[in-house]
């Protein structure tokens, strides 16, 4: 497949939060303040690189050539809880002014399914190495624009008279549910 | 009575403490699957299995664990059930793990499997955390059949269960008759729109008991008031015709 389409279907076509469902929770909890939203968007996009380069090269590897392939989701899940933690010890020591502002979305980064599903992905779509790398930047470019987009409607809807019930969380839903007509349109791009 | 009480107790427990509708927990899993009510019954059941087996072992394996490795011992207790239960399913269901696909492994991040290890059985006794795994599992699937029966009923008319072990029909009814059925509720739009529309139901039926609550406190505040007021009277003139007899 050509890469920029590799690209640009990750990110618009199978949106990850649209179209796949995934990165539900950081997607219902931080997206309520544009700041957040850039904060949490950069760090998924840093930690699903680095998480899927990683695991790739786990599995072709380590895990292919002992023939524990079975192993891969404990594998997996683990060298992302590493992966976070370490990042997070990295960036507190490197540059305190940059983990102020991520730092507290790094620990929420272990329990985002997007991440497990781009390592899972990368090895059920038999990726390359190169194919890896553009995938795991597009799906969560998609999900960062996702988010930024969300959370300037939601500053909005703030200052809206909701009924009592659909308060916070469900009048998100249904802009979500609204996004995802618009962003239907997107299946006839490639 | 007490068996009606806790009848009621269970049904809040499914509906006000649901931990998707409720806290917004396991939302991504259950937006995703819940096209048809096989799908719904199949996770509903590998989440179930795992839930209890992993709220057991946490249950067990909590007092040996140091404080700061926690959650990775959890991650990995939960990670080594779920490999198991989806190469269960590989062999015995192969249609319903195929369309369930990457979402049996993504069970791992489930945050409801992980959210009760962490918060209720690394603190509680074995039989304590299974039956918590127990509710928490069935209110999960308890959402995924609500979800996915107004889904399915909506977007293609028809109810259907086929048997996992071999994919032939049990049944099949049709409720919508064909052409009045409303496609858009088997898309992702429809999704959304079903869960927002339940968790608004949720959240309206615990205010409307909050304030139910609330009034029947005034209520019980106003009559206890009322008794102080009738009792002090009473006692007055009690005294009085206490004071009319010693004066006579």
């Amino acid at each position: 497949m050509n890469l920029f389409t590799l690209f640009l279907s990750g990110m618009l076509i199978n949106n990850i939060i649209l179209a796949k469902f995934l990165g539900m929770c950081p997607f219902m909890g931080v997206s309520t303040k544009l700041s957040s939203a850039v904060g949490m968007g950069i760090a998924v996009i840093f930690v699903i690189f680095g998480a899927s380069v990683f695991s790739w090269f786990l599995y072709y590897y380590v895990l292919v050539p002992t023939g524990l392939e079975f192993m891969k989701l404990i594998c997996f899940i683990l060298l992302i809880a590493s992966f976070v933690q370490f990042v997070e010890m990295f960036i507190k020591k490197q540059s305190p002014s940059l983990y102020k502002s991520l730092g507290i979305f790094l620990p929420l980064i272990t329990t985002n399914c997007a991440v497990l599903y781009v390592a899972l992905d990368n090895i059920t779509q038999k990726y390359d190495l190169l194919e890896t790398m553009v995938n795991s930047i597009g799906v969560p470019a998609g999900f960062m624009l996702m988010l930024v987009v969300f959370a300037t409607i939601r500053e909005r809807l703030d200052g809206n008279d909701v009924p009592e019930a659909f308060q916070g969380n469900p009048i998100a839903l249904i802009v979500a549910a609204i996004m995802a007509i618009a962003f239907g349109a997107f299946a006839g791009l490639v | 009575m007490s068996e009606t009480k806790e009848k009621k107790s269970f049904f809040s427990e499914m509906v006000f403490n649901n931990p998707v509708f409720g806290l917004y927990l396991g939302i991504c899993s259950t937006l995703a699957i819940t096209t048809s009510l096989n799908n719904a019954i199949g996770m509903g059941v590998a989440v179930i299995v795992v839930l209890v087996l992993s709220n057991i072992l946490v249950s067990l394996i909590a007092p040996l664990t140091p404080d700061e490795i926690h959650i990775p011992v959890y991650i990995v207790i939960i990670a080594t059930l779920v490999t198991v239960v989806g190469m269960l399913m590989q062999a015995f269901t192969p249609q319903l793990f195929s369309a369930l696909g990457a979402f049996i492994d993504l069970i791992v991040v489930n945050c409801i499997i992980l959210g009760r290890a962490e918060a209720y059985a690394c603190k509680n006794g074995v039989a304590a955390s299974a039956r918590d795994g127990l509710m928490m599992g069935l209110s999960y699937t308890f959402s995924l059949l609500a979800m996915s029966l107004i889904r399915q009923i909506l977007g293609t008319g028809i109810v259907d269960f086929s048997n996992p072990m071999t994919g032939n029909q049990v049944f099949s009814l049709r409720l919508i008759p064909a052409g009045f059925e409303i496609p858009v509720f088997t898309t992702q739009t429809g999704a959304f729109l079903t869960f927002a529309i339940l968790a608004a139901a949720v959240a309206g039926m615990k205010i409307s008991q909050e304030k139910k609550a609330k009034e029947a406190e005034k209520a019980a505040k106003a009559a206890a008031a009322a008794a102080a007021k009738e009792k002090a009277a009473a006692a007055k003139a009690a005294a009085a015709k206490a004071k009319e007899a010693a004066n006579a």
